[in-house]
């Protein structure tokens, strides 16, 4: 039970779904299975750790000299592997359910990229050093272009296309390049308690390495490079819901609170000239696209433009560089997480159960699918932060950070930004549930949800939202644990 | 150490002696055969001989026993004996993978062919081990010819002109080098390059000197493919045949760059030869516009070889572009980069040779759809193409990193800039095809095309495992290229 | 006086330079090669030249004799001129081969049926 054998586990399972291509019963067997052990190596880790265990630091090899591919369980990181690891389970069912009832080809390929992306999901959460994180946060970009141009058309490899580039020009213009520097001057990539730049670059390069790593960190979606989330919406939904609500999204926020509180430090960062200028670009970013979201109709773009404005409110907390709106940020990648699958899964299963994709074609569908929308209705309240769901706890504590710092309008922004959320969630919930369907056919009066595979691990993950609403203090305490 | 020494020249010799051998075997296997356990015997030899020098020993062997500098010496330090791994490696992996390929595209007489291989890899290692300037042209011209005649091998009657032209420049290039060494034989009345070298600061105001500096450079940057010199590059990797393309590919301009740092640094001394000429802005200049033409040329190509052999001029530009930083961590980015380069390039050769072996053609049409009937190969070409863009975990990477450190230190700031540009034009070419073969349907009435055998597959997806394995595991290349660079600049340069 | 006593020199130049118009300007591969040897034979006399010593004899060990010229720029030349033999002899393979393949010699003609080629 090391960090080690979790991130191996999905690729050693990647390996082996490929060599199963030509038997399919066998490739769905182990797809399923997979998550299993990889949920259960993440729990012994955690128990390991919460039990008094040191970070179980492994190093695989001196990678270049003076900075070693390192793993290593920190709590972030085990919150995040956590998260990943647990909905990755749901997920599986979710995706072979979705596939064979869309009729979707090339299976292997795709469940084998999604073994990958978790994997490196895994190295990500469990990287020691800025450099591992790194290495494991361009195999997630890597991996996740096929499944993000699978259905091969026109649009799909546009998309993909976007998708690629954004992500690599700012991890390859930005981010090694800002790793380097970082690197060349601290002597050192290792993940501190307190930061390691202190004393070794000048205030002003101190504050320029901020912008640069915030903006090459490109998973975390800051404005304007937040493109590649909505472009990434081509790809099929089980993609859309765990890689690009969960694991990639949470993979590029991960990345900014780890950078923030042990590349730069709590204190450090405060101090820099450009920190002020990034918290509002943060902020701006949470409402500018929580106002686009309020202008679209398709569904699932609707929910990427939300995605883009919550995952702002986890770089806000970042930035506002204390520990009470750090642990918020944890909070709030774990709740949004849950919240933001289900409605994904939801969505998904809309679209395969009836072919709907926008939200003005919602009209009456609860009746068709009640199951459906009221799993729908618990994660757009996880997502707004209403109990009796986990959200709720998240913002509490993002709006406590920005309170106690003083920063009114931060406080004030998280207000309106709530405001926006229900703007945009609510009407899909009260459409179908408030309004008749657009006409008498009596189809659209019979219940017909969509196949058990899917329709299973919706609830499961709306379930989940209510109960992280009792579980927030124990995940509180293991944040703290990291966050001094 | 002794028997080692004794041994050394037989990493030249064995190829140099097989190839007139294999001229003379009959059918398809001996030949191959023969070639096969050449190059593997090689391989081994400058394994041993890298390991007994990695920790700065010299091995000095004078031929017929006429001590240096009268006689010729073969003088292996790390430098060269990282070099002659490289070659010998990839072509002991490249020889067993071509054979089928090989059957398909010259079907007769590959007795010759073979020879021509052996010849022109003997002439590769000579021209890197030995201790001796005039024979190094001589080396040079060896390899030169016996490759002039490989590439014309080619299926399409367009080698034969790639061929022609190639050995146009070739000869001038090699005939520029020969004239810097008449000059440093007029000046120095030795041939011998630690001879040269020990003799030269007589001569050191003479601007006859700094003529002959020029030449060799010159001649060599030809040799190079370094821009504006690379016209006779692309054609001559796209028409010749797929092992040819890859084997020279991996070795040819390596050789070419290693023995221009062997003149720069042993023979002239960095001291004299960063001050005598604006050695260090011009080959920065030129190394810029390598990286960028390359690229941007690599992009502009419907064809996947043509495509691959541009993107080698971009490569080129890196690796000079680390000398010209004109520090120790430049310089051994540069060696790293020429040992990683050799690795990531072969293996994008191997693939394409693949696909053209079972596909036809190299056109961006014909490899519409393909990536679903040819996984593995295209999976290979794919990963191949991530390490020449330069992603962790591979070589590509720890050769970006290094390059990428020394510009950092050297206060270079702006050419970070331009290394990640070029990088994304990488990433663009590479992202292209890898989109076109898995993401397009196969057009319409196209034939199916059948995956190869994995004898083929297993070279190619050797080079791919050696590409990740060397972007984690970096003691060998990392060390190995600073070692190198120690024993060129090692004392100059800071 | 000093321009004569480089004359040499003046001589390696201007077949150099003669050499490599002719592999540059013309179009007929045939003269391209006929100016690569040129162009390498102007190298090979610089490099005999420079062994001449003023005064000194044909380098053969005889009686009375006590100044020889370097015999060793002969030798070297000796490999060069192989070299310069071997590379025309391919050069005019090369030259045969493409004449069966394309029915001409000229650059320019081969340009144009490259141009078909591509289509």
């Amino acid at each position: 039970m090391t960090p080690f054998l979790a991130v191996l586990i999905p690729f050693l399972g990647a390996a082996v779904i490929s060599l199963a291509a030509n038997r399919p019963r066998l490739r769905d067997g182990l797809c399923f299975a997979l998550p299993v052990p990889l949920f259960l190596t993440v729990v012994g880790v955690l128990v390991r750790r919460v039990g008094g265990d040191d970070a179980m630091e492994q190093t695989l090899v001196e990678w270049i000299p003076g900075v070693s591919l390192t793993l290593s369980a920190q709590p972030l990181g085990l919150i995040f592997a956590l998260l990943a690891s647990t909905l990755y389970i749901v997920a599986t069912p979710y995706a072979i359910g979705y596939l064979r009832a869309g009729g979707y080809h090339h299976l292997t390929r795709f469940m084998a990229c999604y073994a990958i992306a978790l994997g490196a999901t895994m190295g990500i959460a469990f990287a020691e050093n800025l450099l591992t994180l790194y290495l494991f946060y361009e195999i997630l970009s890597i991996s996740t272009y096929p499944l993000v141009a699978h259905t091969g058309t026109e649009k799909a490899r546009s998309g993909a296309r976007t998708y690629l580039a954004l992500l690599l020009v700012t991890s390859i213009g930005l981010m090694l390049p800002a790793i380097i520097w970082i690197g060349a001057s601290a002597g050192t990539l290792s993940f501190t308690a307190g930061g390691i730049l202190d004393d070794s670059v000048s205030p002003g390069a101190g504050a320029l390495l901020l912008v640069v790593l915030l903006y090459g960190i490109g998973k975390a979606a800051i404005m304007p490079f937040h493109r590649w989330l909505p472009a990434a919406m081509v790809a099929p939904t089980p993609v859309s819901a765990l890689l690009h609500a969960v694991a990639v999204v949470k993979a590029g926020v991960f990345s900014v609170l780890t950078v923030v509180l042990y590349i730069f430090g709590l204190e450090y960062t405060q101090s820099l000239l450009t920190q002020p200028l990034m918290l509002y670009i943060a902020v701006f970013t949470m409402l500018a696209a929580s106002l686009v979201a309020l202008r679209q109709d398709n569904l699932k773009a609707r929910l990427a433009y939300s995605t883009v404005s919550q995952l702002a409110y986890i770089v806000t907390g970042a930035l506002l560089a204390t520990e009470l709106a750090a642990i918020g940020g944890g909070l709030h990648m774990l709740m949004h997480g849950f919240g933001k699958i289900t409605l994904f899964f939801c969505a998904g299963a809309i679209y395969v159960a009836s072919g709907i994709n926008t939200v003005s074609g919602m009209d009456g569908l609860a009746r068709r699918m009640p199951l459906t929308m009221l799993a729908f209705f618990i994660g757009a309240l996880c997502v707004i932060g209403l109990p009796p769901t986990g959200g709720f706890w998240s913002k509490w504590y993002l709006i406590s950070g920005a309170w106690s710092t003083e920063q009114y309008l931060v406080v004030s922004a998280f207000v309106l930004s709530t405001l926006l959320n229900i703007g945009y969630l609510m009407p899909p919930v009260m459409r179908a549930f408030l309004r008749p369907p657009p006409d008498d056919e009596p189809a659209r009066y019979r219940l017909s949800e969509a196949p058990a595979l899917c329709l299973v691990p919706l609830l499961v993950t709306a379930a989940g939202t209510l109960v992280l609403f009792i579980l927030a203090d124990p995940a509180y305490r293991l944040l703290a644990m990291g966050i001094p | 150490m002794s028997s080692i020494t004794e041994l050394m020249p037989f990493v030249v010799l064995i190829p140099l002696i097989a190839g007139p051998v294999c001229a003379l075997l009959p059918g398809r296997g001996l030949p191959w055969l023969l070639a096969t356990l050449a190059m593997t015997t090689a391989f081994i030899l400058s394994a041993m001989v890298l390991a007994a020098v990695f920790d700065g020993a010299t091995l000095s062997y004078a031929f017929g026993n006429w001590a240096p500098p009268v006689g010729i010496e073969y003088r292996v330090d790390a430098a060269n004996a990282f070099v002659a791994l490289l070659i010998t490696g990839v072509s002991a992996i490249l020889l067993p993978w071509g054979k089928p390929l090989v059957d398909d595209e010259v079907p007769e007489r590959q007795g010759s062919f073979y020879a021509l291989v052996l010849i022109a890899l003997a002439g590769l290692l000579g021209i890197t081990l030995t201790g001796d300037v005039f024979n190094v042209f001589v080396f040079l011209e060896i390899s030169s010819l016996a490759t002039y005649g490989l590439i014309a091998h080619g299926r399409d009657r367009r080698a034969l002109i790639a061929a022609f032209r190639y050995l146009i420049m070739g000869t001038v290039g090699a005939t520029f080098l020969l004239i810097g060494i008449a000059v440093l034989y007029i000046l120095t009345g030795s041939l011998n390059m630690v001879d040269i070298a020990e003799r030269l600061p007589t001569a050191e105001g003479a601007r006859a000197l700094q003529v002959g500096l020029g030449f060799i450079v010159v001649g060599l940057a030809i040799k190079l493919a370094l821009f504006p010199l690379h016209h006779w590059l692309p054609n001559a990797y796209t028409y010749a045949p797929s092992l040819i393309s890859a084997l020279i590919a991996a070795t040819a301009t390596k050789v070419a760059l290693y023995v221009m740092l062997r003149f720069i640094f042993d023979v002239f001394g960095a001291a004299y030869s960063f001050a005598a000429l604006p050695l260090a802005a011009a080959l920065m200049a030129l190394a810029i516009g390598s990286m960028f033409a390359g690229s941007w040329l690599a992009i502009m190509q419907s064809n996947l070889k043509r495509m691959l052999a541009y993107s080698s001029v971009a490569q080129v530009g890196y690796m000079v572009l680390g000398v010209s930083l004109t520090t120790l961590a430049g310089l051994s980015a540069a060696f790293l980069h020429l040992f990683n380069h050799g690795l990531m390039k072969a293996a994008l050769f191997a693939s394409a040779g693949l696909v053209a072996y079972r596909c036809g053609g190299l056109g961006m049409n014909d490899l519409r759809g393909i990536g679903r009937q040819m996984p593995w190969t295209l999976t290979a070409f794919a990963l191949a193409g991530v390490s020449l863009v330069g992603l962790p975990p591979t070589a590509g990477f720890i050769s970006k990193w290094y390059l990428l450190s020394a510009a950092v230190a050297a206060d270079q700031l702006w050419l970070v800039g331009l290394i990640l540009i070029t990088s994304l034009m990488a990433l663009i070419y590479i992202a292209r095809v890898v989109e076109i073969a898995w993401m397009q349907p196969r057009p319409e009435g196209a034939p199916a095309v059948q995956e190869a055998h994995w004898t083929l597959l297993a070279p190619v997806w050797v080079l791919v495992a050696a590409n990740f394995w060397f972007g984690i595991d970096t003691r060998l290349t990392v060390g190995g290229a600073t070692r190198a660079a120690q024993a060129l600049a090692g004392g100059v340069w800071p | 006086m000093t321009l004569l006593s480089f004359i040499n020199y003046w001589a390696v130049i201007i077949l150099m330079m003669t050499g490599y118009y002719c592999m540059i300007v013309r179009g007929n591969m045939i003269k391209k090669v006929i100016g690569l040897g040129i162009f390498q034979t102007s190298v090979f006399i610089l490099f005999i030249s420079a062994g001449k010593v003023i005064g000194g004899a044909t380098p053969v060990l005889r009686e009375g004799v006590e100044r020889y010229s370097n015999p060793l720029p002969h030798v070297l030349i000796l490999t060069a001129i192989v070299v310069g033999i071997a590379t025309t002899a391919v050069a005019l393979a090369l030259t045969v081969r493409i004449r069966e393949a394309y029915g001409s010699i000229d650059d320019d003609a081969i340009d144009a049926a490259e141009e078909d080629d591509r289509v």
